[in-house]
């Protein structure tokens, strides 16, 4: 087995679980556009997964392929952060976290199509252009609550404390990674902060959460969303359609 | 021998084969056909490149271009996805956008540089009834590469191509 094979695995969950919340929304969003504009977030990240998980099994080297990690890997063997797991409760909380996640991949996947990796080059190079898209959707929102109505106004300031302690697991350390992931933090939260002073909200002070998604010590979220997610395959294995 | 040139009669057939989302097109005017070699065992080797990461419709393009090439006596066509360089809208030909817009899609302005923030689309054709009095009502549409329009002049919807 490559030694990458964790870092790559993790990358990989992120962008596959991140993908499945964004899907919930569809017919739950507050307006059909915005069903849309979800669904479409999601699929950009499921086609990253799609390449990062395969070139995640070739890093591997046993054999298996892009399905066999998302459908047949068990809770603690998922490798993605935390925030990403996080469930769905209101449309500000989605957005505050997309905004956390997107600005983070953005910064990720700038830096990630100099490696010298080909392949995380490539997928990089392509996803970097996608997840502009995804910050500024996301800000759109986080500025458009946070400086809408008293109401939308706490619920936007709640939303980002309730995300923001799941925000340090995106830096911490990880072996064999290709781009430090503390080194992203300053044009990170630099880039958010932005975000929140145009929204007239505050950068939150909480405290950081006991997060440790990259070791496959997970939230009790995920065993729900990888039921929802698994289940079909795993009911039905080798199934095509 | 292998023959790299893109004039080749394989690449011929290949650049005729129209996208699965927007018939109008092939996927030679979007620039998503990059690379057609053949040998003189009539074996064919194409490379793709997605618009987006999740594009679904490159399995249907990839099914396709077999039976597009199969059809014109080749024997065995492998079709490769490659990701680099990444697909921008600049590659599309001017031929492609006037399609596109003869189609009821504003085609896309110029990419621009790939960081920073997206940059504020000042005003979109419509490609309806040509006015410039249009508005974005949703930045994503019916897929990953278009935005929702509505034109203020002849109330129409339409989409528009995404700068990427």
């Amino acid at each position: 087995m490559n030694p990458m094979f964790p870092y790559v695995l993790g990358l990989a969950d992120d962008a596959l679980v991140s993908a499945q919340r964004m899907g919930w929304w569809i017919s739950r969003a507050p307006e059909l556009e915005e069903d849309v504009a979800l669904a479409n977030i999601g699929l950009d990240q499921l086609g990253q997964a799609r390449t990062l998980l395969a070139y995640a099994g070739e890093l591997e080297g046993a054999g298996r392929g892009e399905d066999d990690l998302a459908y047949w890997r068990d809770e603690r063997d998922f490798r993605n952060v935390c925030l990403v797991e996080r469930p769905q409760t209101d449309f500000g909380v989605a957005m505050a976290r997309l905004l956390i996640f997107a600005t983070w991949q953005s910064e990720l996947y700038a830096a990630l199509s100099g490696a010298d990796d080909a392949t995380l080059a490539g997928v990089a190079g392509k996803a970097v252009k996608e997840v502009r898209y995804h910050v500024d959707h996301a800000a759109r929102w986080v500025v458009r609550l946070g400086d809408g109505t008293d109401e939308s106004h706490l619920r936007m300031q709640a939303a980002l404390e309730a995300e923001w302690p799941w925000l340090d697991e995106l830096f911490a350390p990880v072996d064999q990674a290709v781009v430090d992931p503390a080194g992203l933090r300053g044009p990170v939260v630099s880039r958010i902060a932005a975000v929140v002073g145009e929204a007239t909200l505050e950068l939150p002070q909480t405290q950081p959460a006991v997060a440790r998604g990259r070791e496959g010590i997970h939230t009790e979220h995920l065993g729900y969303l990888l039921a929802e997610m698994q289940h079909l395959t795993r009911s039905h294995p080798g199934a095509a359609w | 021998m292998v023959t790299t040139t893109t004039k080749s009669r394989a690449w011929a057939v290949a650049a005729r084969v129209p996208d699965p989302e927007l018939p109008v097109v092939t996927i030679e005017d979007l620039g998503i056909l990059r690379d057609v070699t053949e040998d003189d065992q009539r074996r064919v080797h194409v490379q793709i490149t997605p618009t987006y990461s999740g594009c679904p419709a490159m399995e249907t393009i990839r099914t396709d271009l077999i039976d597009a090439l199969t059809e014109a006596g080749y024997r065995r066509v492998c079709v490769e996805f490659v990701l680099s360089p990444a697909w921008t809208t600049d590659w599309m030909t001017d031929e492609a956008r006037a399609k596109l817009s003869a189609y009821g899609i504003a085609p896309p302005g110029p990419a621009g540089p790939t960081d920073g923030p997206v940059a504020l689309s000042l005003s979109v054709r419509c490609p309806q009834c040509g006015s410039l009095d249009t508005r974005e009502s949703s930045r994503f549409g019916s897929t990953a590469c278009k935005s929702l329009w509505v034109c203020r002049s002849c109330r129409e919807p339409f989409d528009h191509f995404k700068p990427l």
